[in-house]
Protein backbone atom coordinates (compact mmCIF):
# COMPACT_ATOMS: atom_id res chain seq x y z
CA UNK A 1 0.00 0.00 0.00
CA UNK A 2 1.08 3.57 -0.66
CA UNK A 3 -0.61 6.70 0.58
CA UNK A 4 -0.11 10.44 0.43
CA UNK A 5 -1.92 13.49 1.79
CA UNK A 6 -2.11 16.59 -0.34
CA UNK A 7 -1.15 19.97 1.15
CA UNK A 8 -4.61 21.40 0.38
CA UNK A 9 -6.68 22.40 3.41
CA UNK A 10 -10.45 22.89 3.18
CA UNK A 11 -12.59 24.97 5.54
CA UNK A 12 -16.02 26.58 5.68
CA UNK A 13 -16.69 30.30 5.81
CA UNK A 14 -19.97 31.61 7.20
CA UNK A 15 -20.83 34.85 5.48
CA UNK A 16 -23.78 37.21 5.68
CA UNK A 17 -24.04 39.05 2.41
CA UNK A 18 -26.84 41.02 0.76
CA UNK A 19 -29.36 39.91 3.36
CA UNK A 20 -28.68 36.19 3.11
CA UNK A 21 -26.52 33.76 5.01
CA UNK A 22 -24.03 31.63 3.11
CA UNK A 23 -21.91 28.66 4.11
CA UNK A 24 -19.01 28.74 1.69
CA UNK A 25 -16.42 26.04 1.24
CA UNK A 26 -12.90 27.13 0.37
CA UNK A 27 -9.57 25.42 -0.02
CA UNK A 28 -6.12 26.89 0.33
CA UNK A 29 -2.54 25.81 -0.12
CA UNK A 30 0.79 27.56 0.01
CA UNK A 31 2.23 30.74 1.45
CA UNK A 32 2.84 34.15 0.00
CA UNK A 33 0.91 36.48 -2.28
CA UNK A 34 -2.80 35.57 -2.19
CA UNK A 35 -4.09 34.09 -5.45
CA UNK A 36 -7.87 33.61 -5.51
CA UNK A 37 -9.13 31.16 -8.14
CA UNK A 38 -12.66 31.23 -9.58
CA UNK A 39 -14.16 28.09 -11.09
CA UNK A 40 -16.20 27.78 -14.28
CA UNK A 41 -19.98 27.66 -14.57
CA UNK A 42 -21.56 24.52 -13.15
CA UNK A 43 -18.34 23.31 -11.55
CA UNK A 44 -16.38 24.00 -8.36
CA UNK A 45 -12.99 24.76 -6.91
CA UNK A 46 -11.64 21.25 -7.44
CA UNK A 47 -10.75 22.43 -10.92
CA UNK A 48 -7.69 24.09 -9.39
CA UNK A 49 -6.27 21.11 -7.53
CA UNK A 50 -3.38 20.83 -9.98
CA UNK A 51 -2.39 24.40 -9.22
CA UNK A 52 -2.77 23.90 -5.47
CA UNK A 53 -0.56 20.82 -5.58
CA UNK A 54 2.18 22.56 -7.57
CA UNK A 55 5.09 23.39 -5.27
CA UNK A 56 6.59 25.98 -7.65
CA UNK A 57 3.31 27.88 -7.31
CA UNK A 58 2.60 27.37 -3.62
CA UNK A 59 6.07 28.38 -2.49
CA UNK A 60 5.30 31.89 -3.76
CA UNK A 61 1.51 32.13 -3.63
CA UNK A 62 -1.21 31.32 -1.15
CA UNK A 63 -3.69 29.74 -3.54
CA UNK A 64 -7.33 29.95 -2.50
CA UNK A 65 -10.28 28.46 -4.35
CA UNK A 66 -13.82 28.79 -3.05
CA UNK A 67 -16.98 27.14 -4.28
CA UNK A 68 -19.60 29.67 -5.22
CA UNK A 69 -22.88 29.28 -3.30
CA UNK A 70 -24.93 26.46 -4.90
CA UNK A 71 -21.70 24.86 -6.16
CA UNK A 72 -19.48 22.07 -4.87
CA UNK A 73 -19.52 21.85 -1.08
CA UNK A 74 -20.98 25.33 -0.58
CA UNK A 75 -24.64 25.31 0.35
CA UNK A 76 -27.35 27.12 -1.50
CA UNK A 77 -28.95 29.75 0.74
CA UNK A 78 -31.96 28.91 2.90
CA UNK A 79 -35.08 28.84 0.75
CA UNK A 80 -33.29 27.68 -2.38
CA UNK A 81 -35.92 25.08 -3.09
CA UNK A 82 -38.48 27.74 -3.92
CA UNK A 83 -36.42 29.84 -6.30
CA UNK A 84 -34.65 29.61 -9.64
CA UNK A 85 -30.92 30.21 -9.38
CA UNK A 86 -29.65 32.91 -11.74
CA UNK A 87 -26.20 34.45 -11.39
CA UNK A 88 -26.01 38.19 -12.07
CA UNK A 89 -23.01 40.44 -12.55
CA UNK A 90 -23.83 42.40 -9.40
CA UNK A 91 -24.25 39.30 -7.23
CA UNK A 92 -21.14 37.63 -8.62
CA UNK A 93 -18.79 40.58 -8.20
CA UNK A 94 -20.31 41.43 -4.82
CA UNK A 95 -19.84 37.94 -3.47
CA UNK A 96 -16.23 37.72 -4.64
CA UNK A 97 -15.42 41.00 -2.91
CA UNK A 98 -17.22 39.85 0.25
CA UNK A 99 -15.27 36.58 0.38
CA UNK A 100 -11.98 38.40 -0.13
CA UNK A 101 -12.81 40.80 2.68
CA UNK A 102 -14.05 38.04 4.98
CA UNK A 103 -10.83 36.05 4.48
CA UNK A 104 -8.76 39.18 5.14
CA UNK A 105 -6.91 39.02 1.84
CA UNK A 106 -4.84 42.09 1.00
CA UNK A 107 -4.99 43.01 -2.68
CA UNK A 108 -5.02 39.43 -3.96
CA UNK A 109 -4.40 38.28 -7.47
CA UNK A 110 -7.68 36.93 -8.84
CA UNK A 111 -7.71 34.32 -11.59
CA UNK A 112 -10.99 33.10 -13.04
CA UNK A 113 -11.97 30.80 -15.88
CA UNK A 114 -14.93 31.09 -18.26
CA UNK A 115 -17.57 32.89 -16.17
CA UNK A 116 -14.64 33.55 -13.86
CA UNK A 117 -12.68 34.88 -16.82
CA UNK A 118 -15.60 37.15 -17.61
CA UNK A 119 -16.04 38.39 -14.07
CA UNK A 120 -12.42 39.48 -13.79
CA UNK A 121 -13.27 42.03 -16.48
CA UNK A 122 -16.10 43.27 -14.26
CA UNK A 123 -13.73 43.35 -11.28
CA UNK A 124 -11.23 45.36 -13.32
CA UNK A 125 -13.94 47.90 -14.09
CA UNK A 126 -15.49 48.09 -10.64
CA UNK A 127 -12.56 47.59 -8.25
CA UNK A 128 -9.32 48.22 -10.14
CA UNK A 129 -7.31 49.13 -7.05
CA UNK A 130 -8.38 46.08 -5.07
CA UNK A 131 -6.10 43.61 -6.87
CA UNK A 132 -2.42 43.20 -7.60
CA UNK A 133 -3.34 41.63 -10.90
CA UNK A 134 -6.20 39.89 -12.65
CA UNK A 135 -5.91 36.77 -14.79
CA UNK A 136 -8.70 35.85 -17.18
CA UNK A 137 -8.72 32.28 -18.44
CA UNK A 138 -11.03 31.72 -21.41
CA UNK A 139 -12.05 35.33 -21.00
CA UNK A 140 -14.43 37.06 -23.38
CA UNK A 141 -16.63 40.12 -23.17
CA UNK A 142 -19.65 38.14 -24.38
CA UNK A 143 -20.56 34.78 -25.88
CA UNK A 144 -22.76 33.94 -28.84
CA UNK A 145 -25.40 31.32 -27.95
CA UNK A 146 -24.87 27.90 -29.46
CA UNK A 147 -27.38 25.69 -27.71
CA UNK A 148 -30.62 26.07 -25.85
CA UNK A 149 -29.64 26.16 -22.18
CA UNK A 150 -33.18 25.05 -21.32
CA UNK A 151 -31.94 21.49 -21.89
CA UNK A 152 -29.71 21.84 -18.86
CA UNK A 153 -32.57 21.90 -16.38
CA UNK A 154 -35.61 19.78 -17.06
CA UNK A 155 -36.83 16.74 -15.23
CA UNK A 156 -36.86 14.47 -18.28
CA UNK A 157 -33.16 14.97 -19.04
CA UNK A 158 -30.41 14.05 -16.56
CA UNK A 159 -28.77 17.36 -15.73
CA UNK A 160 -25.35 15.92 -15.03
CA UNK A 161 -25.29 13.86 -18.20
CA UNK A 162 -26.38 16.71 -20.44
CA UNK A 163 -24.04 19.21 -18.80
CA UNK A 164 -21.06 16.92 -19.34
CA UNK A 165 -22.17 16.27 -22.91
CA UNK A 166 -22.57 19.97 -23.57
CA UNK A 167 -19.05 20.82 -22.44
CA UNK A 168 -17.19 17.65 -23.47
CA UNK A 169 -16.04 19.12 -26.76
CA UNK A 170 -14.59 22.12 -24.98
CA UNK A 171 -11.82 19.89 -23.63
CA UNK A 172 -8.91 19.74 -26.07
CA UNK A 173 -8.39 16.36 -27.78
CA UNK A 174 -4.87 16.22 -26.34
CA UNK A 175 -6.07 16.30 -22.70
CA UNK A 176 -4.98 13.27 -20.67
CA UNK A 177 -8.06 11.01 -20.39
CA UNK A 178 -8.01 10.97 -16.58
CA UNK A 179 -8.03 14.77 -16.43
CA UNK A 180 -10.66 15.04 -19.19
CA UNK A 181 -13.05 12.76 -17.37
CA UNK A 182 -12.43 14.31 -13.97
CA UNK A 183 -13.28 17.68 -15.51
CA UNK A 184 -16.52 16.21 -16.88
CA UNK A 185 -17.25 14.51 -13.55
CA UNK A 186 -17.38 17.94 -11.91
CA UNK A 187 -20.08 18.90 -14.39
CA UNK A 188 -21.95 15.66 -13.77
CA UNK A 189 -22.08 16.51 -10.05
CA UNK A 190 -23.56 19.98 -10.34
CA UNK A 191 -26.95 20.61 -8.71
CA UNK A 192 -30.13 20.94 -10.75
CA UNK A 193 -30.22 24.18 -12.72
CA UNK A 194 -26.94 25.53 -11.38
CA UNK A 195 -25.04 25.36 -14.66
CA UNK A 196 -27.98 26.96 -16.44
CA UNK A 197 -28.18 29.66 -13.79
CA UNK A 198 -24.50 30.48 -14.19
CA UNK A 199 -24.94 30.78 -17.93
CA UNK A 200 -27.40 33.60 -17.34
CA UNK A 201 -24.37 35.64 -16.33
CA UNK A 202 -22.17 34.22 -19.10
CA UNK A 203 -24.69 34.72 -21.89
CA UNK A 204 -26.83 37.65 -20.83
CA UNK A 205 -26.22 39.66 -17.68
CA UNK A 206 -22.44 39.63 -17.81
CA UNK A 207 -22.12 41.01 -21.35
CA UNK A 208 -19.48 43.68 -20.90
CA UNK A 209 -18.62 44.54 -24.50
CA UNK A 210 -19.55 48.18 -24.18
CA UNK A 211 -17.44 48.81 -21.10
CA UNK A 212 -14.11 47.03 -21.34
CA UNK A 213 -12.47 49.95 -23.12
CA UNK A 214 -12.50 51.71 -19.74
CA UNK A 215 -10.33 49.05 -18.05
CA UNK A 216 -7.13 50.68 -16.84
CA UNK A 217 -4.26 48.19 -16.72
CA UNK A 218 -2.04 50.85 -15.16
CA UNK A 219 -4.14 50.42 -12.02
CA UNK A 220 -4.45 46.67 -12.30
CA UNK A 221 -2.49 44.48 -14.73
CA UNK A 222 -4.67 42.14 -16.80
CA UNK A 223 -3.45 38.85 -18.23
CA UNK A 224 -5.56 36.78 -20.63
CA UNK A 225 -4.91 33.12 -21.48
CA UNK A 226 -7.18 31.14 -23.79
CA UNK A 227 -6.97 27.60 -25.14
CA UNK A 228 -6.95 27.17 -28.89
CA UNK A 229 -9.67 24.47 -28.76
CA UNK A 230 -12.14 26.68 -26.89
CA UNK A 231 -15.09 27.36 -29.17
CA UNK A 232 -17.16 28.85 -26.34
CA UNK A 233 -14.75 31.66 -25.58
CA UNK A 234 -12.73 31.49 -28.78
CA UNK A 235 -9.18 32.76 -29.12
CA UNK A 236 -10.61 35.49 -31.34
CA UNK A 237 -13.01 36.51 -28.55
CA UNK A 238 -10.08 36.90 -26.17
CA UNK A 239 -8.00 38.74 -28.74
CA UNK A 240 -10.92 41.15 -29.15
CA UNK A 241 -10.75 41.87 -25.41
CA UNK A 242 -7.00 42.39 -25.68
CA UNK A 243 -7.50 44.85 -28.55
CA UNK A 244 -10.04 46.79 -26.50
CA UNK A 245 -8.02 46.90 -23.29
CA UNK A 246 -4.77 48.75 -23.68
CA UNK A 247 -1.96 46.99 -21.85
CA UNK A 248 -3.70 43.61 -21.54
CA UNK A 249 -1.30 40.73 -22.11
CA UNK A 250 -2.69 37.79 -24.04
CA UNK A 251 -1.52 34.22 -24.56
CA UNK A 252 -3.24 31.68 -26.82
CA UNK A 253 -2.46 28.25 -25.41
CA UNK A 254 -1.80 25.33 -27.77
CA UNK A 255 -3.43 21.95 -27.15
CA UNK A 256 -5.73 23.34 -24.46
CA UNK A 257 -9.44 24.02 -24.38
CA UNK A 258 -11.94 25.72 -22.09
CA UNK A 259 -10.75 24.15 -18.81
CA UNK A 260 -6.97 24.48 -18.95
CA UNK A 261 -6.33 24.17 -15.22
CA UNK A 262 -8.20 20.89 -14.88
CA UNK A 263 -8.10 19.28 -18.33
CA UNK A 264 -4.30 19.39 -18.56
CA UNK A 265 -2.79 20.90 -15.40
CA UNK A 266 0.86 20.36 -16.29
CA UNK A 267 0.57 21.96 -19.71
CA UNK A 268 -1.46 24.83 -18.28
CA UNK A 269 1.13 25.51 -15.60
CA UNK A 270 3.78 25.89 -18.29
CA UNK A 271 1.73 28.74 -19.75
CA UNK A 272 0.83 30.24 -16.38
CA UNK A 273 4.35 30.29 -14.97
CA UNK A 274 5.59 33.35 -16.92
CA UNK A 275 2.47 35.23 -15.83
CA UNK A 276 2.98 34.34 -12.18
CA UNK A 277 6.66 35.24 -12.42
CA UNK A 278 5.74 38.62 -13.87
CA UNK A 279 3.21 39.26 -11.12
CA UNK A 280 5.63 38.13 -8.40
CA UNK A 281 8.30 40.45 -9.80
CA UNK A 282 5.88 43.38 -9.63
CA UNK A 283 5.40 42.64 -5.93
CA UNK B 1 -29.30 11.29 -55.19
CA UNK B 2 -27.57 7.92 -55.29
CA UNK B 3 -24.73 6.42 -53.34
CA UNK B 4 -22.20 7.21 -56.05
CA UNK B 5 -22.64 10.91 -55.53
CA UNK B 6 -22.04 10.44 -51.82
CA UNK B 7 -18.80 8.64 -52.51
CA UNK B 8 -17.57 11.39 -54.80
CA UNK B 9 -18.39 14.22 -52.43
CA UNK B 10 -17.29 12.57 -49.19
CA UNK B 11 -14.50 10.19 -49.93
CA UNK B 12 -14.52 7.20 -47.66
CA UNK B 13 -17.95 7.87 -46.21
CA UNK B 14 -19.54 4.79 -47.75
CA UNK B 15 -17.05 2.45 -46.16
CA UNK B 16 -17.23 4.28 -42.88
CA UNK B 17 -21.02 4.06 -42.85
CA UNK B 18 -20.80 0.37 -43.65
CA UNK B 19 -18.52 -0.14 -40.66
CA UNK B 20 -20.54 2.02 -38.27
CA UNK B 21 -23.08 -0.53 -36.94
CA UNK B 22 -20.42 -3.05 -35.98
CA UNK B 23 -18.28 -0.35 -34.40
CA UNK B 24 -21.14 1.06 -32.33
CA UNK B 25 -22.67 -2.31 -31.47
CA UNK B 26 -19.26 -3.60 -30.42
CA UNK B 27 -18.59 -0.66 -28.10
CA UNK B 28 -19.74 -1.84 -24.69
CA UNK B 29 -19.23 1.56 -23.06
CA UNK B 30 -21.30 3.30 -25.70
CA UNK B 31 -24.04 0.69 -25.52
CA UNK B 32 -24.27 1.18 -21.78
CA UNK B 33 -24.54 4.93 -22.26
CA UNK B 34 -27.37 4.45 -24.73
CA UNK B 35 -29.07 1.47 -23.15
CA UNK B 36 -32.43 3.24 -22.81
CA UNK B 37 -32.27 5.05 -26.14
CA UNK B 38 -34.78 4.16 -28.82
CA UNK B 39 -35.04 6.59 -31.69
CA UNK B 40 -34.47 7.19 -35.37
CA UNK B 41 -31.95 9.81 -36.39
CA UNK B 42 -31.17 11.19 -39.82
CA UNK B 43 -27.80 12.44 -41.02
CA UNK B 44 -28.06 14.69 -44.05
CA UNK B 45 -24.99 15.13 -46.23
CA UNK B 46 -26.25 17.70 -48.67
CA UNK B 47 -28.94 15.97 -50.70
CA UNK B 48 -27.94 12.51 -49.53
CA UNK B 49 -29.01 11.13 -46.19
CA UNK B 50 -28.75 8.19 -43.84
CA UNK B 51 -31.30 6.90 -41.35
CA UNK B 52 -30.04 5.35 -38.12
CA UNK B 53 -32.61 3.32 -36.22
CA UNK B 54 -31.44 2.91 -32.63
CA UNK B 55 -32.84 0.21 -30.35
CA UNK B 56 -31.62 0.11 -26.75
CA UNK B 57 -28.50 1.93 -27.87
CA UNK B 58 -27.68 -0.47 -30.71
CA UNK B 59 -27.82 0.49 -34.37
CA UNK B 60 -30.62 -1.83 -35.35
CA UNK B 61 -30.73 -0.54 -38.92
CA UNK B 62 -28.68 1.82 -41.05
CA UNK B 63 -30.51 2.85 -44.20
CA UNK B 64 -28.54 4.75 -46.80
CA UNK B 65 -30.29 7.16 -49.11
CA UNK B 66 -33.83 6.41 -47.96
CA UNK B 67 -36.49 7.08 -50.57
CA UNK B 68 -39.17 9.73 -50.38
CA UNK B 69 -40.55 10.85 -47.02
CA UNK B 70 -37.97 9.42 -44.61
CA UNK B 71 -39.21 9.70 -41.04
CA UNK B 72 -36.87 10.50 -38.17
CA UNK B 73 -37.11 12.03 -34.71
CA UNK B 74 -34.28 14.44 -35.39
CA UNK B 75 -31.70 15.18 -38.06
CA UNK B 76 -28.18 16.55 -38.20
CA UNK B 77 -27.87 18.52 -41.42
CA UNK B 78 -24.87 19.89 -43.26
CA UNK B 79 -23.27 20.26 -46.64
CA UNK B 80 -20.69 17.68 -47.71
CA UNK B 81 -17.85 20.18 -47.43
CA UNK B 82 -18.78 20.77 -43.80
CA UNK B 83 -19.06 17.06 -43.02
CA UNK B 84 -15.67 16.53 -44.66
CA UNK B 85 -14.16 18.90 -42.10
CA UNK B 86 -16.16 17.40 -39.25
CA UNK B 87 -15.05 13.87 -40.15
CA UNK B 88 -11.39 14.72 -40.75
CA UNK B 89 -8.99 12.39 -38.93
CA UNK B 90 -7.30 15.08 -36.85
CA UNK B 91 -9.58 18.09 -37.04
CA UNK B 92 -8.02 21.44 -36.21
CA UNK B 93 -9.29 23.55 -33.32
CA UNK B 94 -12.87 24.56 -33.93
CA UNK B 95 -13.58 21.58 -36.17
CA UNK B 96 -13.34 19.00 -33.41
CA UNK B 97 -16.85 18.92 -31.94
CA UNK B 98 -20.48 18.94 -33.03
CA UNK B 99 -21.32 22.00 -30.94
CA UNK B 100 -18.56 24.04 -32.56
CA UNK B 101 -20.23 23.49 -35.93
CA UNK B 102 -23.64 24.26 -34.46
CA UNK B 103 -22.33 27.52 -33.02
CA UNK B 104 -21.16 28.63 -36.47
CA UNK B 105 -24.47 27.42 -38.00
CA UNK B 106 -22.49 25.12 -40.31
CA UNK B 107 -24.30 22.03 -39.04
CA UNK B 108 -27.93 22.21 -37.93
CA UNK B 109 -30.00 19.95 -35.73
CA UNK B 110 -33.75 19.88 -36.31
CA UNK B 111 -36.72 17.91 -35.04
CA UNK B 112 -37.40 16.54 -31.57
CA UNK B 113 -34.00 17.03 -29.96
CA UNK B 114 -34.78 15.10 -26.77
CA UNK B 115 -33.14 11.86 -28.00
CA UNK B 116 -30.06 13.89 -28.91
CA UNK B 117 -29.76 16.14 -25.87
CA UNK B 118 -30.62 13.45 -23.33
CA UNK B 119 -27.85 11.26 -24.82
CA UNK B 120 -25.27 13.79 -25.96
CA UNK B 121 -22.22 11.76 -24.94
CA UNK B 122 -23.71 8.74 -26.72
CA UNK B 123 -24.21 10.64 -29.97
CA UNK B 124 -20.78 12.23 -29.79
CA UNK B 125 -19.45 8.70 -29.42
CA UNK B 126 -21.38 7.51 -32.47
CA UNK B 127 -20.06 10.42 -34.53
CA UNK B 128 -16.54 9.69 -33.29
CA UNK B 129 -16.91 6.13 -34.58
CA UNK B 130 -18.01 7.51 -37.94
CA UNK B 131 -14.96 9.77 -38.01
CA UNK B 132 -12.53 7.09 -36.91
CA UNK B 133 -13.82 4.16 -38.99
CA UNK B 134 -11.55 2.88 -41.77
CA UNK B 135 -12.10 4.83 -44.97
Amino acid sequence: MTAAIEPIVGRYLHLDYAGRHYRIYFESAGEGMPLVCLHTAGADGRQYRGLMNSAPVTTRFRVIAFDMPWHGKSSPPVGWQDEEYRLTADAYTGLIMAVIEALGLDRPVVMGCSIGGRVVLHLALRHPRAFRALIGLESSAHVDPYYDTGWLHRADVHGGEVAAGAVSGLVAPQAPPADRWETLWHYMQSGPGVFKGDLYFYGIDGDVRGEIGRIDTAQCPLYLLTGEYDYSCTPEDTLAVARAVRGAQVTIMKQLGHFPMSENPALFLSYLEPVLADIAARG
Amino acid sequence: MGGAALAVELEGLESRLAALPDRVNGDAVLLRRGRYLNTTAQLDFGEASVLLRIGDGRIAELQRNPSVMPSADFAIIGEPAIWRRFLAADPPPGDHDLFAFLKRRELRVVGDLHPLMSHLLYWKGVLAHLRDAPR
